[in-house]
């Protein structure tokens, strides 16, 4: 790795994890972006031919990311992308983040631009490749030219033209300026997958080398000259306001510079975080906690459970569903999930420079041009006035694809003389999220000859595209709740799929790693153990069983049992259970293993993942997505649930909001298939496969059917039957 | 006003004013400038906020400015010069462990002091030296293998 792949703090700015949302279509709000408008950029002889590609005089080869790192590798994938396509040479790479432009770099998927729901190379994969290739074929032009050659007769590698009949080579770099003058190909002419040089090769990450060293720089580590430093408290109800503020104490307080009080925010002012904190430990406040200091969280789930009962939209339904169901003996549960925090390892944060006529920001965001655009109208300016610098993000897990942060630190930087960083505690962080919603998943099913005949399944829970995306809630139904709930990958004749939507009271609900699947993934895989069971089958053999017209699952799901050596003898109380997915476009098998002791404590001892996931960018990134994605979802199935009392968030902190750690993690071992298909999302399948895999191990182990997570213990000691 | 505090942070001396009560970290961060070390929790829950005390890994969010003076702290900036910090940057990077890597400075702060003193550690010795550090995006597997290959030099 060479200087030129150090992100400077001034380049720079990046950030990370693979969030998201899945959305396996594309949303048909408005036609193509990412089209080459960029104007050309001439000045120093420099080659720009479009968004994503900038190479200078010396062949430096900036490449202009157009999704945010948050962990997920995703600056190495899209930069192997273009690479690739460019023939470029790796080691003049740089990197740089696309500014605030939903124009240029709005996410296909979505529209706009936002990196999430693990779209960020099925949605880019064609639109960079194109990019790639329409630069290159300029700069072949360009040398042909020059030779008097025909451009046919010229071949690129690491970032030279070569004309091989005359024995002449000649650098991008060289041909920057005569490339610029080159007309774009309409239609770039793209590599055949078999002569890929860089995509499929384990490149090592580059964004890693500045994070063992402590020069990466997050949103949180901003520094403006001058800036003053802020941390804040919200009404702990949600939607209460600020009543009455007694400062006195907290000004005492060395350091403490200013009191901001906004009509449901207060903040501290400071010169340094420690003065922040104290002072606001110091304050005073009474609060109007308004009228939601009643709810709580056994009126939200009865709630639920009322709603869950009513009749849905139907998002799905094939054969016939009321025959379906008679034509065999039916079983019918229901599975329940808790409200999340997204508890990022980088507290929420924001820098903001507020003046009468423009604001900067320095943040790390999943949702840049939203940034800037919410923060315009909170301070009053035009959106063009408003810059936004991302950085490299400490986690997003969809937190990020929220603007809330960034404009409660402009709603309070323009009270402050200056620049201001304004940190959240972790209490703030995890009080004042955006959670993961609560859902209730109700199913019936009927077997008949060892086989499901029929299947109805009603999901209950938020919208919150409703909410984030509205045109992509339309009739009814969002395309987020019920993904991966539709397109189940077994086959069964009579096929029914509502959604009730459910919104609860008051607490906000947003995106979580694992988005809809999350849920969905969960219910329907832990359904089918317990219909295998009813039906005297191994669970992978009933799979198996309904996996004739689909080559793809039944290959990850055989290879994952025979990986995990399915079938062979465990101790007492420890089990394997299997978790098939379709989440993200990409085809998944997981097996997890696990000890329930005497007490109702879950060991996990292994987990064995299969992953297709068509073309494998870089596959070292893959698995490492698999792995931790694991984890994720493994937490949230052990440890994982918001509780809310008397309107508030009762959890606060990593002392009651628990991690997995170290000496929990099992054994994880993750195959990623050779595949020639179209590359699939893989930054949250992990998540969405742990949950009903361990469960199901669970189930295996000790005869109790889980319905709700996180597990609960106390039905898993000794003796309890299901 | 308070006495200027002076401290010996990776072999310099640093002069500053800050109160007798406020933490490493914030003194690192917000006065000193150097953000490698992170906050995380603010209440030691976590290992994000990582640094070594006279060679031992602490928690520089509790840790009070005043109980460090005369004392050497060394940072996620400057582990890199003492020979175990060195061969876990290096694990780190073959192993490719990072992902978002917010909490990599405490992990690698606390590998470093643990094979400073137990050059071979087996998986209960990692399990008790890592286990205060979370990580969110999930880099366990890696962290223990990285540790492994720190122990034994090995080239990848």
């Amino acid at each position: 790795m060479n200087a030129h792949h150090s992100i400077s703090r001034r380049a720079a700015l990046t950030g990370g994890l693979a969030t998201g949302f899945l959305l396996a279509f594309h949303l048909p709000l408005r036609a193509a972006v990412n089209e080459p408008v960029q104007p050309r950029d001439t000045t120093d002889g420099k080659f720009a031919p479009n968004a994503f590609i900038r190479i200078d005089t010396d062949g430096v080869t900036t490449l202009v990311m157009p999704q945010v790192e948050m962990g997920q590798g995703i600056y190495t994938a899209i930069s192997m992308i273009l690479a690739e396509e460019l023939d470029a040479d790796w080691s003049k790479v740089q990197l740089l983040h696309a500014p605030a432009n939903e124009k240029l770099y709005g996410n296909p998927i979505f529209v706009i631009q936002a990196t999430g729901g693990s779209t960020s190379v099925r949605a880019f994969w064609k639109p960079l490749r194109e990019a790639g290739a329409g630069a290159r074929a300029m700069l072949v032009q360009a040398a042909a030219a020059q030779w008097d050659v025909d451009p046919a007769s010229c071949t690129t590698s690491k970032g030279e033209v070569t004309h091989k009949a005359s024995g002449r080579t000649v650098s991008y770099g060289a041909l920057a300026a005569a490339a610029a003058g080159q007309t774009p190909p309409k239609t770039p002419v793209l590599k055949d997958p078999k002569d890929f040089v860089y995509i499929g090769q384990p490149f090592k990450r580059l964004d890693t080398p500045d994070k063992v060293n402590g020069k990466a720089v997050y949103g949180i580590d901003a520094i403006v000259p001058n800036m003053k430093f802020a941390t804040l408290a919200q009404c702990p109800v949600f939607g209460g306001k600020v009543g009455k503020v007694d400062d006195r104490a907290a000004r005492k307080i060395p350091g403490v510079r200013q009191i901001v009080v906004l009509d449901d925010l207060v903040a501290v002012i400071g010169d340094h975080m420690w003065a922040a904190k104290k002072g606001l430990d110091a304050l005073v406040i009474e609060w109007n906690e308004g009228p939601n200091a009643t709810i709580n969280s056994k009126a939200i789930w009865d709630d639920l459970r009322a709603a869950s009962q009513k009749d849905g939209v139907v998002a799905k339904s094939t054969g016939d569903i009321g025959k379906g169901l008679a034509a065999g003996e039916r079983f019918e549960a229901s599975f329940e999930l808790p409200f999340l925090a997204h508890a990022t390892m980088e507290p929420l944060n924001a820098t903001v420079h507020c003046k009468p006529d423009s604001c900067e920001i320095w943040t790390g965001t999943q949702i840049m041009a939203r940034v800037q655009s919410e923060a315009a109208k909170a301070a009053g300016l035009p959106v063009e006035k408003v810059t936004v610098n991302q950085h490299l993000l400490g986690g997003g897990f969809g937190r990020k694809l929220e603007p809330d942060m960034v404009v409660a630190a402009v709603r309070i930087a323009k009270e402050v003389d200056g620049p201001v960083k304004v940190v959240w505690t972790r209490e703030e962080d995890i009080q004042h999220d955006v959670y993961r919603p609560v859902y209730r998943d109700t199913i019936a099913a009927s077997l008949s000859g060892g086989k499901i005949v029929g299947w109805k399944y009603k999901i209950a829970g938020a919208a919150i595209l409703a909410r984030w995306l509205p045109p992509a809630f339309q009739k009814g139904i969002d395309i987020d709740a019920i993904d991966s709930a539709t397109d189940v990958p077994y086959d069964i004749p009579n096929f029914h799929v509502e959604y009730v939507r459910a919104e609860p009271p008051a607490i906000p609900t947003g995106f979580w790693r694992g988005v809809g699947p999350n849920n969905n993934v969960f219910a329907v895989e832990c359904f089918i153990d317990e219909l295998a069971r009813k039906a005297g089958k191994d669970p992978v053999e009933f799979r198996r069983g309904m996996l004739a017209n689909q080559p793809r699952f039944l290959s990850v799901l055989n290879l994952a049992a025979e990986k995990a050596n399915w079938g062979q003898p465990l101790p007492p109380r420890v089990g394997r259970g299997v978790c098939l997915q379709p989440s993200f476009g990409s085809f998944i098998a997981t097996v997890v293993e696990a000890e329930v002791d005497e007490q109702g404590e879950v060991n996990l001892r292994r987990a064995t993942s299969v992953v297709d996931t068509g073309i494998a960018v870089n596959p070292d990134t893959i698995v490492a997505q698999v792995e931790g994605g694991l984890i994720f979802g493994l937490t949230a199935a052990l440890y994982g649930e918001i509780t809310i009392e008397n309107g508030r968030v009762q959890q606060s902190n990593f002392n009651d909001y628990r991690m997995l750690r170290i000496n929990q993690a099992p054994k994880i071992e993750v195959h990623v298939v050779k595949s020639g298909e179209a590359p699939g999302g893989i930054g949250e399948t992990g998540t969405t496969a742990g949950p009903p895999a361990l469960r199901n191990a669970i189930y295996a182990a000790t005869g109790v059917a889980l319905r709700r997570l996180p597990i609960d213990r106390k039905l898993l000691a000794a003796g309890k039957k299901a | 006003m308070h006495m200027a505090t002076v401290l010996t942070i990776n072999g310099e001396t640093k002069s500053f004013d800050a109160p007798p009560d406020m933490p490493l970290l914030w003194v690192l961060r917000d006065i000193l400038g150097m953000t490698g070390t992170k906050f995380g929790c603010g209440i030691a829950q976590c290992g994000a906020c990582t640094v070594h005390v006279d060679g031992k890994a602490v928690r520089s969010c509790v840790l009070p400015v005043s109980a460090v003076e005369n004392r050497t702290v060394t940072t996620i900036e400057a582990v890199g010069s003492t020979p175990a910090g060195a061969k876990v940057q290096k694990a780190w990077l073959e192993a490719e462990v990072i992902q978002c890597g917010y909490c990599q400075s405490g992990q690698i702060m606390a590998a470093a002091a643990l094979l400073a003193t137990t050059p071979n550690p087996d998986d209960s010795d990692i399990d008790a030296a890592m286990a205060g550090n979370i990580c969110r995006c999930g880099t366990y597997v890696r962290i223990r293998e990285a540790i492994k290959q720190a122990a034994n030099g090995r080239q990848s």
